[in-house]
C-alpha cells in the first residue's frame, strides 16, 4: 500500500490531534471523542453505501461492540482499553459473519429492513436481561491501556489519543482497501451486479466481506464509545441510533475516508449546540439541517470540497 | 380445564383481530404511498399523531359547546380529513415533489427529517401534557357505544368500529384501484412511471393525490386511536416501526399484504400476551425476521425484472 | 482553486473550533448558576419533566425574592441569586453524558440539579465525579446508584424506589389480608421490571402461598393494551399491581375501565399520585395509590408544603404533583447545606483578638462556600422540605432516606380523595447500607448487615 495524499493527510490529522489533545478544553475533547467514535462507525456505513447497501440496523454492531467491551470490564474484570476493542472486533466479526450469510443476498430496502429486525431483536434481548441492567444499562471504565495503568487526567488524554490512533489506523486501512482490486468491486456491484458476476468475481463473497468489515468498524466505534462515555445501554441498538448513522453517512458523502470523519464532527456539533441553545426545539433544528443538506448538497458535505475540483478540471 | 383453554384461545383470536384492525388502519397508508411513490414515509408517524391531536382539539371544541356526545365521532372524522387535506398537500407540494427520482434511502431520510420537525411542531402547538378526547362528564367515544361479551370477557363495541373501518378501508381501496379509471391509471404509474408519463398520464397529479390519501389514512388511524389513549408527544415514534414491520411482512406496497401482515402481527402479539408475556417485546421482530428470511421481499411480492 | 477551496474549508472548521473553545470571561461571582436537567420532550415530559421545570422556576423565583419559608428566608443561596440553565433530558444516557459535559464545561454552571431517568443517573454519576462537579439527582429511583458505587460529588435528595414496593405490600396485606391471586402490568424496561420484581419478592417474603397469576410486561409506550386487559380479566386476580406512569397509565386506565377490570380486581398504583387530578372518574374507588414518598397528597401539613402549593399553583395553575416535591427537596437541600457551610465558616473565623488581617478573614468567611465546603455540609445533613424532614442517611451520607405512605382512593363530588392513609417509617421500608435491595427483601427484611 503506497502512501498517497489521503494517507499522508490522515497521518497529519492524527498527529495534530495527538499534539493538541492535552491543550484542548475538556468539553471539546469529549466532542471530538464522540465524533471520532461516530466517525469510525460511519466509515463502515460508507463502505456499505459504496456497495449500494444501506443498513437501518447497524446499531446492532455498535451496541454489540459496546457490550463486548462492557462485559470484559464487568464480568471478566479486565478493564483494558485495547482488550475491550479487541473483544468487540471478535464479537462483531463472528456475529456479522453469520448474519452476513443471510443478509448478503438482500438488497435495497429489504436489506435495510432485515437489518432493522435483527437490531430490534438484540434490543429486546438486552431489555429482558435484568443482570445487564435492562434499559438502564451499566457503567464501563477502562483502567489500563495495553497493560499500563493510567489514572485521572492522564486517562482522559490517553483515551483520547488511543481513540485518535485507532481511528487513523481504521481510516488508513479502509482507504487502502477501497483502492484495492476488491475494494473497487464495491462500486461495480452497486452499479450492476450481473456484470460483476460475468467478469468472474463473486458478488456474494464481496458483499459478505464488506458487510463484516463495516460491522467490525461499528463494533470498534461502539467499544470506544463505551470507554469514552463510560456508560452503555440498549438504546445503542434502537432504531433512531441506526438512523443517525445513516444520516451522518448521507450528510458526509462517500467521496473519501475523510468525509465520514468531518460529517460526524459537524453532526455532533450541530446537535450539541442545538441542545444548548434551543432545548425545546433541537429536533426541529436537526431536521431542518438534514433537509437543507439533502436538498442543496445531494453529494453530502464532501461535495463542498470536490466541487472546486470539478470546476478546476472544467477550466 | 378444557373450557378455560378454549375460552383463552377465543380471547387470543378476538384480541388479535382487534389489534390487527388497528394496525391495518395505520399501515395501509404507508404501504399505499410506498407502492406508488417508493417512499418509505417515516413522517407517517407524525401524521398519525397530528390526526390524534387534532381529534382532541376538535372534540374538545365540540364538547365545550355542549353538543350531544355522539357527535364527537363526527369530530374524529373531521380531524382526519383536515389533517389529510392540509398536511398531505403541504408536504407533497412543498417538499417531496422536488426530490422525486432521488435514491430511496435519501427519501427515507427526508421523511425522517420531516418527522423530527413535525415532532417539535406538535410540541409547540399542543404542549407536552397528555390530552384526552373526553366530554365534561368523562364520556368518551370509546365508552359511548357499549360493550359486547365473548367467552366471559367484556369488550367495548368501539373495537367493532375499528374492525369495520379497517375492512371498509381495505375494500374501498381495492375496489378503486382495480375497478375505477383513476385506480387503473395509478396501477400503471406503479408499474412503470416513465412509460406512464410518456403515455400522457399526469404522474405528478397521481403522486399528489396518493400522498394526500396516504396522509388522510394516517390521520384516520390517529383520530380513531385518540379516544382510547392519552394523546401524548412521541406517540408517532412508537407506531411507525410497528407499521414498518406490518408492511414489510406483507410485502411493501401490497394492500392484501398489509392486511395479512396486520393479522399475523396482531395474532402473534395476542398469543404472546396470553401464553408467554415475557416474549411479547420482540415477538414482532422475530416474525419480521423470520418472514424476510423465508420470503426475502415479504409475503405478497411480485418478481422483479433484472436489469442487465 | 482546489487549494483555495480546501484551505477555506479548513479555515472555517478551525475558526468554528476556536470560537467554540473560547472560554467564557472570568467574572466575579454575582450569582449561582444551576444547570437543571429534566425531560422537556418525550413521554416523561408531560407527567414529570415539565412539572419539575415549572417547580424549579417557581422555587428559584421565590427563593431569589427571599420569600422562602423559615429557615429559608435568605435570598437565593446564601444571598446570591440563583440562575437556572435548563436542558432537555431526552435522547438517552449517551447523549446526556455529552450534554452534562457541555453544561459543566461550556456553560460553566456551579452545580447540576437534575435527572428523572434512572439510566441517566447511573451514567451521569461517574462523569460528575470525573469533572468534580456537585450534582444533585432529584427524581430518579433506581437503588443501584449508591448500591453499586460511592461518590463524593453526587447526591440524591429523594429516597430510592425499593420502598415503593415494600410499603405497597405492607399496605395491601394490612387492608386486604385475604388476598390470594395477584397479577401485574408493568412497562418492559428497567424501572417497570424492578418495581414488579421487588413487589413479587416482598409478597412472597411477607405472605408465602399467594399465587402470582400473570405478569404482563407491555413495551414502553405501547399505547394499546387490549390483549393485556383480556389476559388480566381472565386471570381472576384479587389484586393488580402496576407501576405504569404517564400516557401509558392513562391509556391503560381508559381501556380497562369500560371492560370492568376493576370491578373484579383491586388496583395498586405505586406511582399513581400524579393522575388523581388528571383522571377524575377514571380511577376506581378503592384503588391503592402511592407517591414515591410522602409527597403530594401524602405530605403532612407544614409551612413548607403550603409554600410550595402556593408558588406552584401561582405558576402552573394546578396543585404540585410529586416531581414538584422532589425538585423542592433538591433545591432546599442544597440551600440548607450552602447556608450551613457559610455559618460554619463565619463561626470558625472569629476575627476577634489581635489578628492583623481582620478584613481579609472576614471577606473569606463571608465568601460563598467552596464546593468542598458545600459537600462537607451536605453530607449526612438533615433538612426540612415540603414532604417533611429529609435525612441524607444512606450512600455514605449522599442518599436521602425518607418514609413513605399509601392510601385508598374515593371519588367524591367530582374529585378523587385519598383516605385511609398509612405512613411507613424509613427504617421499615428501606434496606440498610451495604446490602442490595432485592437481597434485603429476599432475606426477609433483615435489620442489620
Amino acid at each position: 500500500m503506497k502512501l498517497d495524499r489521503t494517507g499522508l493527510s490522515l497521518i497529519v490529522v492524527v498527529v495534530m490531534l495527538l499534539v493538541s489533545g492535552p491543550f484542548l478544553p475538556s468539553w471539546m475533547v469529549s466532542l471530538l471523542n464522540v465524533s471520532m467514535c461516530y466517525g469510525i462507525v460511519v466509515l463502515g456505513m460508507m463502505l456499505l453505501m459504496r456497495t449500494g447497501l444501506v443498513s437501518f440496523g447497524h446499531g446492532l454492531y455498535y451496541c454489540l461492540g459496546a457490550y463486548a467491551a462492557g462485559l470484559i470490564d464487568q464480568v471478566w474484570k479486565m478493564p483494558d482499553m485495547l482488550l475491550m476493542v479487541a473483544g468487540s472486533i471478535v464479537a462483531t466479526a463472528v456475529v456479522s459473519a453469520v448474519l452476513g450469510l443471510l443478509l448478503a443476498k438482500y438488497r435495497e430496502i429489504f436489506f435495510a429492513m432485515l437489518s432493522l429486525a435483527f437490531s430490534m431483536i438484540l434490543y429486546g434481548l438486552l431489555v429482558k436481561s435484568a443482570s445487564l441492567g435492562s434499559t438502564d444499562g451499566f457503567n464501563v471504565a477502562a483502567k489500563t491501556v495495553g497493560g499500563v495503568a493510567v489514572e485521572g487526567d492522564t486517562l482522559r488524554v490517553t483515551v483520547f489519543s488511543v481513540t485518535a490512533v485507532i481511528l487513523g489506523i481504521a481510516a488508513f486501512l479502509l482507504h487502502g482497501y477501497l483502492a484495492s482490486h476488491r475494494g473497487r468491486l464495491a462500486g461495480a456491484i452497486r452499479d450492476n451486479e450481473l456484470r460483476v458476476e460475468y467478469m468472474g468475481a463473486s458478488v456474494f463473497a464481496t458483499v459478505h466481506f464488506n458487510y463484516v468489515v463495516s460491522a467490525v468498524l461499528a463494533g470498534i466505534g461502539g467499544a470506544l464509545m463505551a470507554v469514552n462515555i463510560g456508560h452503555i445501554d440498549p438504546e445503542m441498538t434502537y432504531w433512531p441510533q441506526s438512523g443517525e448513522f445513516v444520516f451522518i453517512a448521507i450528510l458526509s458523502g462517500t467521496g473519501s475516508v475523510f468525509a465520514p470523519l468531518g460529517g460526524a464532527l459537524v453532526f455532533e456539533s450541530v446537535r450539541s449546540f442545538a441542545y444548548e441553545y434551543s432545548p425545546n426545539t433541537w429536533q426541529m433544528v436537526l431536521g431542518i439541517t438534514m433537509l437543507v443538506v439533502m436538498i442543496f448538497l445531494p453529494g453530502g458535505l464532501w461535495s463542498l470540497f470536490t466541487r472546486g475540483k470539478a470546476k478546476e478540471a472544467a477550466t | 380445564m378444557g373450557a378455560r383453554v378454549v375460552s383463552q384461545f377465543i380471547a387470543v383470536l378476538v384480541d388479535g383481530v382487534v389489534y390487527a384492525s388497528w394496525l391495518f388502519i395505520i399501515a395501509v397508508g404507508l404501504t399505499l404511498i410506498y407502492g406508488v411513490m417508493k417512499i418509505l414515509n417515516i413522517a407517517h408517524g407524525s401524521l398519525y399523531a397530528l390526526g390524534a391531536f387534532s381529534a382532541v382539539s376538535l372534540s374538545a371544541a365540540w364538547f365545550s359547546q355542549g353538543y350531544a356526545a355522539m357527535g364527537s365521532f363526527a369530530m374524529l372524522a373531521l380531524a382526519a380529513v383536515l389533517v389529510g387535506l392540509v398536511f398531505g398537500p403541504l408536504i407533497e407540494r412543498g417538499l417531496l415533489q422536488f426530490l422525486y427520482g432521488k435514491d430511496e434511502v435519501v427519501l427515507v431520510l427526508v421523511t425522517y427529517a420531516l418527522f423530527l420537525i413535525l415532532e417539535d411542531f406538535i410540541k409547540l402547538v399542543w404542549g407536552v401534557d397528555p390530552l384526552f378526547v373526553q366530554g365534561p362528564n368523562g364520556e368518551t367515544p370509546y365508552g359511548l357505544l357499549g360493550n359486547f361479551e365473548v367467552a366471559g370477557l367484556t369488550y367495548p363495541n368501539y373495537n367493532l368500529l375499528l374492525l369495520g373501518v379497517a375492512v371498509l378501508t381495505g375494500l374501498v381501496l381495492t375496489w378503486s384501484l382495480n375497478s375505477t379509471r383513476s385506480g387503473k391509471l395509478l396501477l400503471a404509474v406503479i408499474h412503470d412511471r416513465e412509460v406512464s408519463a410518456a403515455l400522457g398520464i399526469n404522474v405528478s397529479r397521481t403522486y399528489f393525490v396518493t400522498f394526500t390519501i396516504g396522509a388522510f389514512l394516517a390521520a384516520v388511524g390517529g383520530a380513531l386511536t385518540a379516544p382510547t389513549v392519552s394523546v401524548v408527544t412521541g406517540m408517532g415514534a412508537e407506531v411507525i416501526v410497528m407499521a414498518f414491520a406490518v408492511v414489510v411482512i406483507g410485502g411493501l406496497g401490497s394492500l392484501p399484504g398489509a392486511a395479512l401482515g396486520a393479522l399475523i402481527v396482531g395474532m402473534v402479539r395476542a398469543a404472546a400476551v396470553h401464553y408467554a408475556p415475557e416474549v411479547e417485546l420482540f415477538s414482532i421482530y422475530f416474525v419480521m425476521a423470520a418472514v424476510l428470511i423465508a420470503r426475502p421481499k415479504g409475503l405478497f411480492s411480485g418478481a422483479e425484472v433484472r436489469k442487465i | 482553486m482546489k487549494r483555495i477551496g480546501g484551505a477555506l474549508g479548513a479555515a472555517v472548521v478551525a475558526c468554528s473550533l476556536l470560537a467554540m473553545g473560547m472560554p467564557a470571561q472570568a467574572q466575579q461571582k454575582t450569582s449561582v448558576k444551576v444547570g437543571f436537567v429534566t425531560f422537556l420532550s418525550g413521554p416523561a415530559a408531560g407527567p414529570f419533566g415539565v412539572p419539575a421545570k415549572m417547580a424549579a422556576e417557581a422555587i428559584v423565583e421565590s427563593l431569589n425574592a427571599g420569600k422562602g419559608p423559615a429557615p429559608y428566608q435568605i435570598k437565593g443561596f446564601g444571598g446570591l441569586p440563583i440562575e437556572l440553565v435548563v436542558a432537555d433530558e431526552a435522547g438517552g444516557a449517551t447523549k446526556q453524558v455529552a450534554e452534562f459535559r457541555t453544561l459543566v464545561q461550556r456553560q460553566e454552571v456551579d452545580m447540576v440539579i437534575g435527572y428523572i431517568g434512572s439510566g441517566d443517573c447511573l451514567a451521569i454519576a461517574p462523569v460528575a465525579e470525573e469533572l468534580k462537579k456537585l450534582t444533585v439527582l432529584f427524581d430518579c429511583g433506581t437503588p443501584r446508584v449508591f448500591e453499586e458505587a460511592s461518590y463524593k460529588y453526587v447526591f440524591r435528595t429523594r429516597a430510592h424506589a425499593t420502598m415503593d414496593a415494600v410499603a405497597a405490600t405492607m399496605y395491601l396485606l394490612d387492608n386486604r389480608p385475604a388476598v390470594k391471586r395477584i397479577s401485574g402490568i408493568n412497562q418492559n424496561y428497567a424501572y417497570g421490571q424492578d418495581s414488579w420484581n421487588d413487589f413479587e419478592a416482598s409478597i412472597k417474603a411477607m405472605k408465602p402461598g399467594v399465587e402470582i397469576v400473570t405478569s404482563q410486561m407491555p413495551k414502553f409506550g405501547a399505547g394499546q393494551y387490549g390483549s393485556e386487559v383480556s389476559a388480566l380479566l381472565a386471570s381472576n386476580s384479587d389484586v393488580i399491581h402496576s407501576s405504569l406512569w404517564g400516557g401509558d397509565l392513562e391509556a391503560f386506565m381508559l381501556q380497562a375501565q369500560p371492560r370492568d377490570l376493576f370491578r373484579k380486581s383491586v388496583l395498586v398504583l405505586v406511582a399513581g399520585e400524579p393522575y388523581l387530578h388528571r383522571l377524575p372518574g377514571k380511577i376506581p374507588d378503592g384503588t391503592i395509590v402511592g407517591a414515591r414518598g410522602t409527597n403530594g397528597v401524602f405530605a403532612p401539613d407544614s409551612p413548607h408544603k403550603r409554600w410550595l402549593m402556593e408558588i406552584y399553583k401561582a405558576k402552573a395553575g394546578v396543585d404540585p404533583n410529586y416531581p414538584a416535591f422532589s425538585v423542592a427537596q433538591a433545591f432546599l437541600g442544597v440551600k440548607a447545606a450552602w447556608e450551613k457551610a457559610t455559618a460554619k465558616k463565619i463561626g470558625s473565623a472569629i476575627p476577634m483578638g489581635a489578628a492583623k488581617n481582620v478584613k481579609e478573614e472576614m471577606e473569606k468567611a463571608y465568601a460563598p462556600p467552596t464546593q468542598d465546603e458545600l459537600i462537607a455540609a451536605f453530607e449526612n445533613s438533615t433538612f426540612d422540605s415540603p414532604s417533611g424532614k429529609v435525612k441524607m442517611g444512606l450512600g455514605k451520607g449522599h442518599q436521602a432516606v425518607m418514609g413513605t405512605a399509601y392510601g385508598t382512593t374515593r371519588f367524591e363530588n367530582g374529585v378523587v380523595k385519598v383516605g385511609n392513609i398509612k405512613y411507613y417509617d424509613a427504617e421499615r421500608v428501606t434496606p440498610p447500607e451495604g446490602i442490595s435491595s432485592l437481597d434485603w427483601i429476599k432475606s426477609g427484611f433483615r435489620k442489620s448487615k
